[in-house]
C-alpha cells in the first residue's frame, strides 16, 4: 500500500510539473465543452431559400409571402430562370428554391390544382428531409387560405375527419439541444482525456528508459498498475466535476436524478477507458503508436455511441457492435441520470455491463503487462 | 539537393520499417471509412415505441397497424396504464409512446375529430421532433384515405425534387466527412509527433547542425507523410466509388489537386503544434484533444453550420476541415469545376501559408 | 546456499532469438565482494546477459541463480536483492534529486526514516547539497551517473549490475565513479559491471571477455595479460575480439 503511495505522488508531481500539457487537460476540454456544445444541433434554421416567378400573379406572390414570413427561412434572391437557380444552388449560395411556372394562377383556378417544382439541395439527406417538410406544410397552409379566398365555402361541402397528433416532449418541453448535447459532449472529453494520458503514460517510461528501471525493482505488478492509473482515475472525475459545474452554471442543463449514483458510475467507467488505455500501452513500442491506436479507438467510440446518430438506425451488426463501446453505455446512463432521474434499477443493466467491461479490460490489461522482455 | 534526397530516403525507410505503424497508418483509416461508412446515418429508423390504446377500436388498430408497418417504428411494449409510462421511459425501453384517447374511434365518425398524444422521451431533441413528424405525417395519410372521396378545392401540389442525392443517402453526407478527418488528423498527428519526437531525442540539434538547411530537414520529415496521405486518400475515394456507390460527377484530377493541397494544410499545421510542444506527449494531445471535436464538429460533418449560432459560424471559419468538406461535396456530388471552390482553394491555401510562416519564424527564434 | 561464497552462478545459460544464439552456453561464477568485468565488443551479447541474471529476460536454456535464487522461478526475489544501473539513463528528468531518491526508495520499500537518512547521507556524499531541489534534467550527465549509481544502492543489495556505466562520460567523473565502486564493493557489495573502456577492465578484480555470445576468457587482469603475453587489457580484447 505504501509502495503505491509513492507512484502516485510521483505521477501526480510529474503530471502538475509538465506546463505544456496542463493547459491541454485542463482548459482546452472546458472551453471545447462551453463552445462545442452550441455547435451540435440537428434543428434546421436559416434555409437560404430563392425562387423563379414567372407567373408574377398575385398567388403566386402571396406564396412567397408565407416563405418570407416564415422563420426557417431566409428568402434571398428571385431568379430570372431556373438556370440562374440551378447554378446559385451549385455554388452553395441557396439550400433551396421554388419553380413558379407561368399561367400558374389560371392553371390553378382553371383545373383546381397545379404542381409546382420544389428544389432540395440533398446532399445532406436528413436536412433535406427536414426542409421538405416545412416547404410542404407553408404551401399546404397557403392552400387553405387561398381556398378561403378564392370562394365563398360552400356549405355544402362534407366537413372531413380530422385526426390530431398532439406532440408532448417530456424532460425537454423546449427541445433544447444543449440540454442533450453538453452531458453527451463532457462523455467523450472525460473519456478522450483519460483514455489518451492512461495510454501514452506506460508506453512512454518504456520509450524513456525508466520503465525497464522500474521492472528491476521487486514491485508488485498490480501495486504499479494501481499507482500509474489512480492519478488518471481521479483526473477523470475532477474533470467531470468541473464539466457539472459548468453544465449547470452556464448551460442550465437540469439534474434531477441522484448525483452520487452518477459519481459512481463515472467511477466504473473511468476504470474501463484506463483498462483500455494500459492495454493499448502494453501492447506498443512507442508514444506514436500508442496513440494512432487510441485514436482509432476514440473516433470508433463517438461516432457509434449514439451521441451525434442513433443506433437504432445502424444495421444490425453495427448495433451489435455498439455493445462493445463502452461511451454507448455512459452517454445513455448519464442522459438517463441527469435528465430523467432515473434511479439505481433504471440504470442497472447498463451499469453491470460496464462493471463486467471494467473488470475484463483490467484483467486483460494486467495479464499482459509484464515485467520481462 | 543529393544530400536532400538521400535524408528523404533515409525518413521514408524510418517509416516503412516500422511494419506496425504501417498497418496502424493504412489499415485503420480503411477499417474506419468501412464501418463509419456502413453503420453511420442520421435517419430514424426501427425506433422502439410503446402503445397505449384507451380506445382499442377497430379504427386505432387501423393506424397502429400502419405505424408497426412502416420502416421508422417498431413497437416494443403495449402499455395498459398511464402510470407506468414514466418508469418505461426511465429504463429507456422506448423513445416514445402513443396514446389513443378513449372513444376515438366514436369521436372520430362523430364529431369529425380525434386525437392521438405522441409522448416522446425529449432528452433527444432530434429524435423527439422526428419521431413526432414521422407519426403526424403517417397520421396525415391515414387521415386523407378516410376523406378521399370529400374534394378540397383549389391544391397547389408541391412536386419536391432531391437534387445532387435522390435517394436521400446518409453516405452522401458522411464520405466526404469521413475523409476529411481521417485525412486531417492522420496528417496532423503524424507530422507532429515525428518532428518533437527528433527533438525529444535530441536528434533534431544533429539535422539542424548538418549542411542541410532547416527548412530542408522539416521538408525532408514531412514529404514521406504527404505521399502516404495521398494513398490514404486514393484508397478512400476508391472505397466511396466503389463500395458506396458515392457518384464523382466532377473531375477526379481537381478532387486529387484539392486532396493534395488540403494534405499539406493539415501537415504544416502538424508542423506549427510541434514547434508550440516540447514533448510527443504535447503534441499528441493538442493534435488530438485540440482538433478532434472541432474538426468533428465545426466542419459541417455532421451538423449543419448554418443552424449554428453566429458566433460558432464565426469560429466555424478557422477549421480547415470545413472548406474541404465543401470542396469534395461540390467536386464530388455537384460536379462542379474549379471555378466554384476558388475561394475555397485560396483559403486553404492561405492557411497553409500562414501555419508555415508562423511555424519558420518560430524556428528561428528558437534557433537565435 | 551460497557454496563457495559464489552470489552469482551461471551453468551453460543461452538465449535464442529465432536460430540467432545472442548468449551461447556461458558458464562463470561471481564471488561474493568481487568486481566483476563483463567485457564485449557491442553486439556480443552482454546486455543480453546480463538482462538474464536480473530477471527481466528468460533464458532459452542453461541454469543460473543470483544471489542464490533462480533465474527463471524466482525473478522477483533476485530483484530484491539487486541493483542495476542501465546504459541508458534511467532517473526521472522532471523529478528533482530529492524526489527520486524518495520514489526509488519508496519502491523498494524502504520506510520512510530509512529513506531520510539515505538522502542525507547520499546527497553529501556526492556533494549534491546545492541542488536537491533542481530537476535532474538540468544536471550533467556525470553527475547524474553519480546520482543513478548511488540511486541503485540505496537498498542496499547484494549485488548491483552495472551496464556501461561511464559512457559517455569525461575521464575525471570516470575516475571518481570507479572510486564509488570500490567503496561500494569495499563495504561488502558484489559489482558486475560491462564496459568497453579496456582501461577499466584493469580495475577489475576479474573479467570476462565475451565474442559473438560466447565467454572466450575468464580471468584476473592480470593472468590475462600474462596469458596473451600483452602489456595492456585493450591487446588482450584484441587479440581475442580478431579471433
Amino acid at each position: 500500500m505504501k509502495i503505491i503511495l509513492y507512484i502516485i505522488k510521483k505521477e501526480f508531481k510529474q503530471i502538475f510539473r509538465n506546463k505544456g500539457m496542463l493547459p491541454i487537460i485542463f482548459i482546452l476540454p472546458v472551453l471545447q465543452l462551453v463552445i462545442l456544445s452550441n455547435a451540435a444541433t440537428y434543428e434546421i434554421k436559416n434555409i437560404q431559400f430563392g425562387y423563379v416567378d414567372t407567373d408574377n400573379s398575385s398567388i403566386s406572390r402571396g406564396l412567397i409571402e408565407q416563405f418570407e414570413s416564415s422563420t426557417y427561412f431566409n428568402v434571398s434572391e428571385k431568379f430570372p430562370s431556373e438556370k440562374e437557380a440551378s447554378q446559385a444552388m451549385q455554388e452553395g449560395t441557396i439550400d433551396a428554391y421554388l419553380n413558379i411556372p407561368t399561367h400558374f394562377e389560371r392553371d390553378l383556378q382553371k383545373d383546381k390544382t397545379k404542381d409546382i417544382g420544389v428544389f432540395i439541395d440533398a446532399i445532406d439527406g436528413s436536412a433535406a428531409g427536414v426542409i421538405n417538410v416545412y416547404i410542404t406544410q407553408i404551401i399546404q397552409n397557403y392552400n387553405k387560405s387561398i381556398v378561403a379566398d378564392l370562394i365563398q365555402v360552400s356549405d355544402a361541402v362534407q366537413k372531413p375527419k380530422n385526426i390530431d397528433s398532439i406532440p408532448l416532449f417530456w424532460y425537454n418541453q423546449t427541445l433544447n439541444y444543449k440540454t442533450f448535447m453538453v452531458p453527451g459532449i463532457l462523455v467523450l472529453l472525460v473519456t478522450m482525456i483519460t483514455l489518451f494520458l492512461s495510454g501514452m503514460n506506460i508506453v512512454r517510461e518504456k520509450e524513456i528508459g525508466t520503465l525497464e528501471q522500474i521492472n528491476v525493482t521487486p514491485i508488485k505488478k498490480h501495486h504499479f498498475i494501481i499507482g500509474k492509473l489512480f492519478p488518471f482515475w481521479v483526473l477523470g472525475l475532477g474533470l467531470l466535476t468541473i464539466g457539472l459545474i459548468l453544465a449547470k452554471v452556464i448551460f442550465n442543463v437540469p439534474m434531477i436524478g441522484n448525483l452520487g449514483l452518477l459519481y459512481v458510475y463515472t467511477a466504473v467507467y473511468i476504470l474501463v477507458i484506463l483498462g483500455i488505455g494500459l492495454f493499448i500501452s502494453n501492447f506498443t513500442d512507442t508514444q506514436q503508436q500508442a496513440m494512432f491506436i487510441a485514436w482509432f479507438f476514440v473516433v470508433i467510440f463517438i461516432l457509434m455511441s449514439g451521441l451525434f446518430t442513433p443506433i437504432e438506425s445502424m444495421p444490425k451488426w453495427a448495433q451489435k457492435l455498439t455493445e462493445f463501446n463502452p461511451v454507448k453505455y455512459f452517454v445513455e446512463i448519464i442522459r438517463m441520470v441527469m435528465l430523467k432521474g432515473s434511479s439505481f434499477n433504471d440504470v442497472f443493466p447498463l451499469a453491470i455491463k460496464t462493471l463486467v467491461y471494467a473488470i475484463v479490460m483490467n484483467g486483460l490489461a494486467v495479464w499482459s503487462y509484464k515485467k520481462t522482455l | 539537393m543529393k544530400r536532400f534526397v538521400g535524408f528523404v530516403r533515409k525518413e521514408f525507410y524510418h517509416i516503412f520499417r516500422d511494419k506496425r505503424s504501417l498497418f496502424i497508418l493504412f489499415g485503420m483509416p480503411i477499417a474506419q471509412i468501412l464501418l463509419f461508412g456502413f453503420a453511420i446515418t442520421n435517419e430514424i429508423n426501427n425506433v422502439d415505441i410503446g402503445i397505449l390504446d384507451q380506445a382499442n377500436d377497430v379504427t386505432s388498430k387501423e393506424i397502429i397497424n400502419k405505424i408497426s408497418a412502416s420502416k421508422h417504428f417498431s413497437i416494443v411494449d403495449i402499455i395498459h396504464q398511464e402510470s407506468s409510462i414514466e418508469s418505461i421511459f426511465k429504463k429507456g425501453k422506448v423513445k416514445a409512446v402513443l396514446q389513443f384517447e378513449n372513444n376515438f374511434g366514436n369521436n372520430l365518425i362523430k364529431e369529425k375529430q380525434a386525437n392521438v398524444q405522441v409522448l416522446t422521451d425529449a432528452t433527444d431533441p432530434n429524435m423527439a421532433s422526428t419521431i413526432s413528424n414521422y407519426i403526424s405525417s403517417i397520421l396525415k395519410k391515414y387521415q386523407q384515405e378516410l376523406n378521399e372521396n370529400i374534394s378540397i378545392d383549389y391544391q397547389i401540389m408541391p412536386q419536391s425534387r432531391m437534387v445532387y442525392n435522390a435517394e436521400l443517402k446518409s453516405v452522401y453526407m458522411f464520405v466526404p466527412g469521413i475523409m476529411t478527418v481521417i485525412l486531417m488528423l492522420v496528417s496532423a498527428m503524424m507530422t507532429s509527433i515525428s518532428i518533437t519526437r527528433e527533438k525529444e531525442q535530441g536528434t533534431m540539434e544533429i539535422l539542424l547542425v548538418s549542411p542541410l538547411k532547416p527548412f530542408q530537414v522539416i521538408i525532408g520529415k514531412v514529404f514521406p507523410y504527404i505521399f502516404l496521405s495521398v494513398i490514404n486518400a486514393v484508397v478512400i475515394v476508391l472505397l466511396s466509388i466503389f463500395v458506396f456507390n458515392v457518384p464523382v460527377n466532377g473531375s477526379l484530377f481537381l478532387l486529387g489537386i484539392e486532396s493534395v493541397l488540403f494534405i499539406i494544410t493539415s501537415l504544416a499545421l502538424g508542423i506549427l503544434i510541434s514547434t508550440i510542444s516540447a514533448t510527443q506527449q504535447t503534441a499528441m494531445m493538442i493534435s488530438l484533444m485540440g482538433l478532434m471535436l472541432p474538426t468533428i464538429l465545426l466542419s459541417g460533418f455532421i451538423f449543419p453550420i448554418s443552424s449554428m449560432p453566429l458566433p460558432l459560424q464565426v469560429i466555424s471559419n478557422i477549421i480547415p476541415a470545413k472548406w474541404f468538406i465543401i470542396i469534395v461535396k461540390g467536386i464530388m456530388l455537384k460536379g462542379i469545376g474549379i471555378g466554384f471552390v476558388l475561394k475555397e482553394t485560396f483559403i486553404l491555401l492561405l492557411m497553409t501559408l500562414v501555419f508555415i510562416g508562423v511555424s519558420v519564424k518560430k524556428y528561428k527564434i528558437r534557433l537565435e | 546456499m551460497m557454496k563457495d561464497n559464489n552470489v552469482i552462478q551461471v551453468e551453460n545459460l543461452s538465449k535464442l532469438f529465432g536460430d540467432f544464439a545472442a548468449v551461447n552456453q556461458i558458464s562463470f561464477q561471481v564471488k561474493a565482494g568481487e568486481i566483476f568485468g563483463f567485457l564485449g565488443a557491442n553486439g556480443a551479447g552482454k546486455t543480453t546477459a546480463m538482462k538474464m541474471l536480473i530477471g527481466i529476460s528468460s533464458p532459452t536454456s542453461g541454469k543460473a541463480t543470483v544471489a542464490g535464487f533462480d533465474v527463471y522461478k524466482e525473478t522477483e526475489s533476485i530483484k530484491k536483492n539487486i541493483g542495476y544501473m542501465s546504459q541508458k539513463f534511467a532517473l526521472y528528468d522532471d523529478l528533482t534529486v530529492k524526489e527520486n531518491i524518495t520514489f526509488f526508495g519508496g519502491i523498494y520499500g524502504l520506510s520512510k526514516k530509512q529513506i531520510d537518512q539515505k538522502r542525507c547521507e547520499l546527497v553529501e556524499e556526492l556533494g549534491l547539497q546545492e541542488v536537491t531541489k533542481s530537476l535532474v534534467a538540468s544536471l550533467p550527465l556525470g553527475w547524474k551517473q553519480k546520482l543513478a549509481f548511488s540511486v541503485s544502492l540505496l537498498h542496499e543489495p547484494k549485488i548491483v549490475f552495472l551496464d556501461e556505466p561511464t559512457g559517455g562520460v569525461d575521464p575525471i567523473t570516470r575516475r571518481q565513479f570507479w572510486e564509488m565502486i570500490y567503496k561500494a564493493a569495499h563495504n561488502g557489495t558484489t559489482i558486475f559491471v560491462t564496459t568497453h573502456y579496456m582501461d577499466e577492465a584493469e580495475y577489475c578484480d576479474r573479467v570476462s571477455i565475451m565474442v559473438n555470445g560466447k565467454i572466450e576468457a575468464l580471468d584476473t587482469p592480470k593472468k590475462l595479460k600474462e596469458h596473451y603475453k600483452t602489456d595492456t587489457m585493450n591487446d588482450v580484447f584484441l587479440k581475442l575480439a580478431r579471433g
